[in-house]
């Protein structure tokens, strides 16, 4: 009996629905028809997202139509055109939506007749590859049985009932996955570093300290599906022999950490967390760090300092955190990204996943797509597509039409890749064999408006200010590179400076203490490899040829 | 902090939840934090000033947050920071003369689509205008 046969029974039931779920959606009580996919990540959220869940579930619910649910759901990646609905049957997408004109798709919603086919993608979508993002814009990130319903946990239930944890990093290092938050260290050989290091209450840490500006990967992973990021945790935990995990989080990411709070209290009252997990011997238990907003955080020994309670400064290593980590005890540090293709892996194997990507580069990486091109949003592809199609087929394209320059990628410790490359296959060789950086998957595309020298001064103004200021080559040299670029960019410099500089930058990368600092001088190196001529510009003739640094005219020398 | 035992590692938790409810962190809360925890009060003090996400003075009645991200930064975020100062006399992590309007920097939102992005009073802006912004600090 359909609530469309028998409106007398549905009506109050529907309307039930619908007074107690007005933040959730809607939810039919027979059959769905269609449904409404409502974007509720942090940039559609924003562009009032809530409001048009609110809207179209009391719309739909207004036109009785009874069939037809509306759903909250993560990113769905186009965040250029947010804030963004698509309806699930056809994949129609709604872009650039208003809370006030919801009508078009009340209407599309309504016509839908079963065994519609689908409307053909857009290049956005269909040049990509899901993996990590696969739930994405697909479940209610808010929802535990969503996720199970697509699979979610069968990862897990299979490696705690019918493997070993020598099986399952079995899998793990046959599938090639390499660490997804910037130095690619294979993720197998750390898994089983820690499984094999002696001691008891070992940690497994998610480092969610997304502090590359430019990024937003992690952020858009956690806001849209955090069970999957809690169940690759949970595995690498059975893999290692873990009891404990922390996922240290951005305290500028609210909604990313209100989500995954949530999502750890109903997985462990489901039973996927805590002292039983399945009602097995295996038991883990996950809480939440919230980091304060320092950049090297993201440095896994400042990481651990600051779980601690302490100032996040980095310790030399050895001994490496997977040995005396987390109060000394061995502890499994892997980004959000990373653990979030677990699950996947052991769900098809890890041969599956070695056969997507390149030989060194196995499987996908999620890019986060910003600057001067059209579609900025997340995008995930398999490892060895080319910049060429990331930022023109896929991104659209620069903005107003105008010339590409570069695109920069790896954050402040990367580099920017000119046009040249464009071809280039993106995977961890590639981007390090042109002076870059795979990072944690942030793609900045600058147009012919950015002034290379003015980039590199922005980045070293980072890392002077991010430099926690325990070593002397980080704390001073930052700061006297960035004045250096200061007097180049502002016209003064002669070219004695630049010599100075680049003997500087040398030594800094050398001999700092931790990755901020040996990184800190690679956006001087990438911009002076591939944009020398303006750095010479800005010294010789005092232009900046952009026009973007601010040279006083009564400077230059007749 | 009692949530988490009491623990001296619970020191930047306790930070956290002394700002949320305060909006800053003065002299006794630091101490109060310090004591409860059995940290050093100068431990509290060093870690409560390495940390950006902290801040010690207290902020004005609105708050501006304005992204530095790289995205932001090549969308015209400089410019935007600009018009504030120019427009409203106020610099950078400064506070107007009549307390209204905290002008404060962010290295990001992670709201890079949206780029130029700022934060009013706990609201994400996208695409902003410097001129734009600049109306509706005056306004509020």
């Amino acid at each position: 009996m359909t609530g469309a046969t028998d409106p007398a029974r549905a009506e109050p039931a529907r309307a039930e629905h619908a007074a107690r779920q007005r933040l959730d959606g809607i939810v039919p009580v027979g059959p769905v028809r269609a449904s409404a996919y409502v974007c509720e990540a942090v940039s559609c959220m924003s562009a009032s997202g809530l409001e048009i869940l609110t809207g179209l579930t009391s719309q739909v619910a207004g036109a009785s139509l009874t069939d037809v649910a509306v759903k909250r759901v993560g990113c769905i990646g186009l965040c250029a055109a947010g804030p963004l609905v698509r309806i699930n049957e056809t994949g129609e997408l709604f872009s650039h939506v208003r809370p006030d004109a919801l009508g078009p798709i009340v209407e599309a919603l309504a016509a839908v007749r079963p065994g519609a086919g689908p409307v053909p993608e857009p290049a956005f979508f269909a040049r990509q590859m899901r993996i990590a993002t696969e739930n994405s814009g697909r479940i209610d990130p808010e929802n535990l049985g969503d996720y199970v319903a697509v699979g979610g946990y069968d990862a897990l239930r299979q490696c705690v009932t019918s493997m070993t944890p020598a099986e399952v990093r079995d899998q793990i290092t046959r599938s090639g996955l390499r660490g997804r938050g910037g130095a690619g260290y294979p993720t197998g050989l750390k898994w089983n570093t820690v499984a094999k290091a002696p001691g008891i209450g070992k940690y497994v840490i998610c480092n969610a300290d997304e502090g590359d500006p430019g990024a937003f990967m992690d952020r858009s992973v956690l806001e849209s599906d955090p069970f999957r990021v809690l169940e690759g945790m949970a595995i690498a935990a059975y893999a290692v022999g873990a009891k404990a995990g922390y996922v240290y989080c951005r305290a500028e990411y609210p909604l990313a950490v209100t989500r995954l709070r949530k999502a750890i209290r109903e997985a462990s009252r489901a039973g996927y967390l805590g002292a039983s997990v399945l009602d097995t011997e295996f038991a883990f238990e996950v809480d939440v760090r919230l980091g304060a907003g320092a950049f090297v955080c993201g440095e896994e020994t400042a990481l651990i300092a600051s779980i601690e309670g302490g100032r996040g400064t980095p310790s030399p290593r050895p001994p490496y955190p997977a040995v005396a980590g987390l109060w000394d005890r061995p502890t499994l540090i892997n980004n959000v990204e990373t653990f979030a293709n677990v699950a996947p892996i052991i769900r098809n194997g890890g041969d599956w996943f070695a056969a997507i990507g390149t030989e060194t580069s196995r499987g996908t990486k999620v890019f986060a797509l910003a600057g001067r091109v059209v579609n900025t949003g997340l995008v995930e592809v398999p490892m060895g597509t080319t910049l060429r199609e990331i930022v023109f087929d896929i991104g659209g394209g620069i903005v107003d039409g105008r010339a590409f320059k570069a695109v920069q990628t790896g954050g402040p410790a990367g580099g920017c890749i000119p046009a040249q490359f464009l071809d280039m296959p993106v995977d961890y060789e590639s981007l390090m064999g042109v002076g870059s950086f795979m990072g944690s998957g942030g793609m900045i595309v600058m147009d012919d408006t950015s002034c290379m020298v003015n980039v590199a001064k922005y980045f070293m103004d980072f890392c002077r200010e991010e430099s926690c200021g325990k070593c002397v080559p980080c704390r001073v040299g930052t700061t006297q590179l960035w004045m250096l670029l200061d007097r180049i960019s502002s016209g003064q410099a002669i070219m004695d400076d630049l010599t100075q500089m680049e003997r500087l930058a040398a030594m800094v990368q050398r001999t700092s203490l931790c990755g901020l600092g040996q990184g800190a001088p690679n956006p001087i190196f990438s911009t002076l490899r591939y944009f020398r001529d303006e750095y010479l510009s800005h010294i010789n003739k005092r232009v900046c040829p952009a026009g973007v640094c601010e040279i006083e005219q009564q400077a230059v020398i007749a | 902090m009692r949530r988490l035992g009491n623990r001296p590692d619970a020191l930047i938790e306790a930070l956290h939840a002394a700002q949320e409810a305060f909006g800053y962190l003065d002299d006794d809360a630091l101490r109060y934090v310090s004591d409860t925890l059995t940290v050093p009060p100068s431990t509290a003090f060093g870690v409560a000033t390495f940390y950006h996400y902290f801040t010690l003075k207290p902020q004005g009645q609105h708050t501006c947050i304005v992204c530095t991200g790289t995205a932001c930064y090549i969308n015209g975020a400089t410019q935007i920071l600009a018009a504030i100062s120019a427009d409203l006399g106020v610099q950078p992590k400064q506070t107007t003369a009549d307390g209204r309007l905290s002008l404060l920097t962010a290295r990001c939102l992670g709201a890079c689509s949206l780029a130029p992005a700022a934060i009013i009073d706990g609201q994400v802006e996208g695409r902003v205008r410097p001129a734009e912004l600049v109306a509706r600090l005056q306004a509020l």
